[in-house]
């Protein structure tokens, strides 16, 4: 083995501890069993920090009226229980909302293996607390031994007490710190007997069934076992952290095969404190058969994934008929150094040679992985009665009644015929029948078939008929022989075919999710996306569905995404917005707020939550069905998290190209308006403190008036920039005479044009046009004016207007100097100022233009003239009048 | 107190108010000033002004609204001088009575001949049947119009446009009123009727067609005409 440090573990570990580190720290008072002062010891704790100013409460407490303990509870914050009613009775719990409202920094919880009652929003109080932790909130918390998961058969086995609040072995090896709480049993003992830990008539009932020398000794093995062992782990921790090179003694990699027996239970629990010890890592695997399983196997099976999950084991499923095949491959992929089995029960011959082969062929096949195989124990004694092998009956009664009507069909008809052949043949034509039946049904009715057309024959076709007797012996054989045949033919038929079911029912998952992930890659918007999802929710689990999305600033959005079939209420949306916030499923069927109607799934993409989907689910799903369903969510969430980048970048970009437009704005604008003010400024000023001639002053005069004008237009240049910008412009067109828009133009620059030689070239049956005169005023304005500040005094500006095909035409010509041809592209862009432009200007004048035009479904395009000078063409798609003729008519 | 010439401005904009006050007094008008339309209202009810300049963007009511309630009962000129420039606006205050509309900034020039028309109008229309303007001679009594001593052709309808601008010279008339007072109700939206039979008029009556200097485009408002 390399003794280098994995460099993806490192990293794994990095990443872990810095998700740990925005969290809340969890503090565990760990005891071998109840009466050692976890609850004591934690409060004197919480006093100590308290006096250090530390901001510490309590959640909740339990004191089992110890006088010593509560008197410890005394001057520290508490935190009401919350009271409510479930079902007429009274219940009280830890108020979690109250303490993450509160948020202090220090949160007592007691006994953290506690189950809440129902109506609570989970199931268990570790569930709570790890919400708390979520929250940044840190947590002083109590645990016996007896109460983690892998240690609870043991101590079971130790006490003959089942515990039944139990905790999952991650949350107590993720906890930030363990404290253990130790006592000498004769202490707890003498403890016990002073009254300490009980009242006086409980201690002596609590002594002899639990508290018994040998029951404590044994607990405060495990439990100093346990914190020796983290400390290890700790140790190995810090070592791969910090990059000591050591004897790395892991790199061991336990596979757990498990299948749908209660055995497995134990098997998960033995193989995961053999891992812990190990310091290897562990994972667990079952192989799907063409074995159908029971109701009874199937939730047995769920069971142990579940127990699985529980304790921190990475579970797969795969499919193959060679259990022993699919361990050892499985096992080589994932490059176990261990397997794990249980032993199987010998029950008769043929198990004890089934095992034989099983064990011999995973020990032959596995080379040079480690098998180890697990001896049952004398508890599973207590199912015997389960041991026969009953094939399922589960088909419905609808699949036994045809067979039997087919059976009967197909023996009436031979009866018939019976004298044309021989009674031999007959049993061919039934076997024939049950192979076929085979191929639709399931094992109960062909087991059925199989008999009753053994029966059948026997009855009426064999001699003597009408009697069950057979005479001679070669019939009997044949009879024997006969009903083998036709039952094993017919299991074997249904077995091949649910196989077959099976691979069928994985092929039809693969291909949809295969064309999910197609449609989704072409869908483009949130709203086509949900639109998918929720189709194909619909199509392949048929379950209405509910799309909530997260908003821009990572909150969950109010709303559902349109085209649901379910409504959700204000309560379903807190439900949602606690799965967002915890990345953990809730509702029906789930450990948290299972009374509610919905189930509530993240969508979980790479960098967070992406929203939730709300299903309304009748049952359960199966294992099967959850994968398939996991694997369709991470498409669609992987989906939506592409869309959320997307628009992501798209903003980004509209921010910065508006914050480098801001800058622009700025720097073009502070100067243009600097300018006119300061002017009117200085002369003001001049005008009010001097008594200068009246020549100078008429002057001045003049400079405030053309600086006024120059401000003026400015800000009308503004204005229209920002109703462009936001979008406020709707053009309203009206019968129009361009007539009108060249004098108007003309009239409004009367003074600017003064030097210059307007030309307007309009052809006499230019027809009325319907535009909206305003704009193309404010168009023409800005584009004579351009022609003004850039051209030759004394030249000539020509505007050309006419309609041609469907366009108003507006043509106008320059003498300047022209465009500079690598500047063509950018004239009408915002603040954008020729390089050659003389001082002044702002660059919005020709942006306005291009806006305006645009508004109005135009075109606009810049170019040089041949003999130089600008040219600007615009076109506007118009509707024209020509109702001269007509008026005229009218007029008579 | 003679208050034939005192004129009321309703501004809530010191500024404007100081520049209109020293623009108009210097003209020869007196003044008379309210910073809120309440004022304006008990203004106009007590100095009898001979013209009003009222602001649309007031600080306790609506111009609008102020417009509406004067108009109950004051018949003489109200000139809108305000910053909203948009072509509703105006024709919203045209429609409520106002006789003129003037966007800030303003030239005081172009004030100081908007009130003087304004006023002139208000004195009373004259009995006199002969309308004239320059060049251009209107005979109501015998309908017929002269330009240069030259009598023009004009149809029934270019006349009635022509008399009806005329006789509120110095005045906008916004499209639909123009259409309505001539076509009458149900034409308000014809206004490619007006666009022809401007174009028509302004070829029989101006001197160059091109460059109207009597009947004036008001851009997406209406029409003025200028003696």
């Amino acid at each position: 083995m390399d003794n280098r440090p994995d460099p993806d573990e490192l990293l794994a570990s990095i990443i872990h501890e810095e998700k740990k580190s925005q969290k809340g720290k969890l503090k565990i008072f760990f005891g071998m069993c109840a009466g050692v002062g976890k609850t004591y010891t934690m409060l004197q704790a919480a006093r100590v920090e308290k006096m250090k100013g530390c901001d510490i409460i309590i959640g909740y407490i339990e004191t089992h009226k110890r006088k010593e303990t509560e008197a410890l509870v005394v001057g520290l914050e508490l935190i009401e229980r919350n009271r409510y009613s479930y079902k007429s009775a009274s219940v009280q719990e830890m108020d979690l909302d109250a303490i993450i409202a509160r948020k202090p920094q220090i949160v007592l919880v007691d006994e953290l293996a506690h189950t809440n009652a129902p109506g609570s929003r989970h199931i268990k109080r570790f569930q709570d607390v790890q919400e708390i932790l979520e929250n940044g909130i840190n947590v002083y918390t109590t645990v016996n031994v007896q109460h983690l998961e892998s240690r609870s058969e043991t101590v079971a086995q130790i006490t003959g007490i089942t515990v039944r609040e139990t905790l999952p072995d991650e949350i107590f090896e993720e906890a930030d710190e363990v404290e253990l709480v130790d006592l000498s049993p004769d202490e707890l003992l003498q403890r016990l007997a002073e009254g300490k830990v009980y009242t006086p008539e409980r201690s002596r009932e609590a002594v002899l069934n639990f508290f018994r020398k040998g029951n404590i000794t044994a607990l405060r093995e495990m439990a100093l076992r346990i914190v020796a062992e983290r400390v290890d782990k700790q140790l190995h921790d810090y070592m791969q952290q910090k990059q000591i090179r050591g004897p790395w003694k892991s790199g061991l990699h336990l596979l757990v095969a498990i299948n749908y027996k209660v055995e497995s239970m134990r098997l998960l629990r033995w193989a995961k404190n053999l891992a812990y010890s190990m310091g290897a890592n562990i994972q667990a695997v079952y192989v799907e058969t063409a074995h159908h399983l029971t109701p009874k196997e199937d939730t047995q099976l769920n069971k142990n994934i579940n127990l699985a999950k529980q304790l921190g084991i990475k579970f797969r499923i795969v499919t193959n008929n060679d259990v022993v095949s699919a361990i050892v491959d499985f096992a080589q992929k994932e490059n176990a150094s261990h397997i794990i089995v249980g032993k199987p029960r010998v029950r008769n011959l043929f198990t004890m040679l089934q095992l034989s082969n099983f064990v011999n062929r995973l020990i032959r096949y596995s080379g040079n992985i480690d098998v180890y195989i697990l001896g049952s124990d004398n508890q599973s004694k207590r199912r015997l009665k389960e041991k026969f092998y009953v094939p399922s009956f589960t088909s419905s009664v609808r699949e036994y009644l045809t067979v039997i009507l087919l059976i009967f069909l197909t023996s009436i008809t031979c009866y018939f015929v019976r004298d044309l052949i021989a009674y031999q043949v007959v049993s061919f034509g039934l076997l024939f029948l049950v192979s076929v039946l085979a191929i639709f049904f399931g094992s109960g009715p062909i087991f059925l078939a199989a008999s009753l057309s053994a029966l059948i024959w026997d009855y009426f076709f064999i001699p003597p008929r009408f009697t069950f007797h057979v005479d001679k012996p070669e019939d009997l054989l044949m009879l024997v022989m006969f009903f083998t045949i036709a039952v094993l033919n017919g299991i074997l038929t249904s077995r091949v075919r649910r196989q077959e079911q099976k691979i069928r029912i994985r092929e039809e998952r693969t291909h949809a999710l295969y064309q999910l992930t197609k449609e989704l890659n072409t869908a483009s918007g949130m709203e086509e996306v949900s639109q998918i999802a929720m189709k194909y929710v619909q199509k392949y689990f048929s379950l209405e569905s509910a799309i909530i999305l997260k908003t821009d600033n990572n909150q969950l959005d109010n709303q559902v995404q349109k085209g649901t079939g379910i409504l959700l209420s204000g309560n379903d949306f807190s439900v949602a917005n606690w799965v967002f916030k915890n990345t953990s499923p809730a509702g029906k069927y789930t450990n948290t707020l299972p009374s509610n109607v919905h189930t509530f799934y993240p969508m979980t993409g790479n960098k967070g939550n992406m929203g939730v989907i709300a299903v309304k689910i009748q049952q359960s799903f199966t294992q099967g069905e959850e994968l398939f369903w996991e694997a369709c969510l991470s498409q669609i969430s992987g989906k939506y998290e592409r869309e959320f980048l997307r628009n992501a970048a798209k903003n980004t970009y509209i921010l910065s190209e508006s914050e480098k437009l801001y800058k622009t704005l700025f720097n073009s604008i502070s100067h243009e308006l600097r300018i006119p003010v300061a002017t009117i400024l200085g002369a003001s000023d001049t005008l009010l403190s001097e008594n200068y001639p009246e020549e100078t002053r008429q002057m001045l005069y003049g400079e405030i008036n053309i600086a006024s004008i120059r401000l003026n237009r400015l800000i009308e240049n503004l204005l229209n920039m920002s109703r462009l910008e936001s979008g406020h412009i709707t053009p309203r067109p009206d019968w129009c005479d361009v007539h009108d828009l060249a004098n108007n133009v003309a009239e409004t620059l009367e003074s600017e044009l003064k030097h210059f030689k307007l030309l307007t070239v309009i052809p006499d049956d230019m027809p009325l046009v319907k535009i909206d005169f305003g704009l193309v005023e404010q168009v023409l304005h800005n584009l004579v004016l351009n022609a003004i500040q850039i051209a030759p005094e004394g030249s000539a500006i020509r505007l050309k207007i006419f309609y041609d095909s469907g366009f108003l035409n507006i043509q106008l010509m320059d003498r300047g100097p022209g465009f500079n041809p690598l500047e063509l592209n950018f004239v009408f862009d915002k603040f954008y100022r020729g390089k050659d432009a003389k001082a002044g200007g702002t660059g919005l004048g020709l942006s306005i233009v291009k806006g305006f035009v645009a508004a109005q479904g135009g075109t606009i395009i810049a170019e040089n003239r041949v003999n130089g000078g600008a040219k600007f063409i615009l076109k506007i798609p118009v509707v024209i009048q020509e109702l001269v003729q007509n008026i005229k008519n009218e007029e008579g | 107190m003679n208050n034939a010439e005192t004129i009321l401005i309703i501004d809530d904009e010191v500024q404007i108010r100081r520049l209109l006050e020293i623009t108009l007094s210097a003209n020869g008008y007196k003044i008379s000033e309210a910073a809120t339309g309440r004022d304006g209202l008990i203004h106009a009810a007590t100095v009898h002004p001979v013209l009003i300049i009222l602001d649309l963007g007031l600080p306790d009511s609506d111009g609008i609204e102020i417009l509406k309630k004067l108009r109950e009962w004051y018949l003489k000129p109200i000139i809108i001088l305000s910053v909203r420039s948009s072509e509703d606006d105006i024709i919203r205050a045209l429609d409520n009575g106002a006789n003129d509309y003037l966007t800030k900034p303003f030239r005081t020039g172009e004030l100081l001949a908007r009130i003087r028309v304004a006023i002139r109008q208000s004195l009373g229309s004259s009995d006199d049947p002969l309308l004239s303007f320059g060049n251009l001679t209107i005979d109501q009594a015998s309908h017929t119009v002269r330009k240069k001593d030259v009598l023009l052709k004009l149809t029934s309808t270019e006349y009635s446009l022509l008399v009806l601008l005329a006789k509120n010279e110095g005045r906008v008339l916004t499209h639909q009123f123009i259409l309505k007072e001539i076509w009458g109700m149900g034409y308000q939206e014809q206004t490619q009727y007006l666009r022809v039979f401007m174009a028509q008029l302004r070829k029989k009556v101006e001197d160059d067609p091109a460059k109207p200097t009597l009947l004036n485009t008001e851009s997406g408002i209406g029409y003025r005409f200028r003696g």
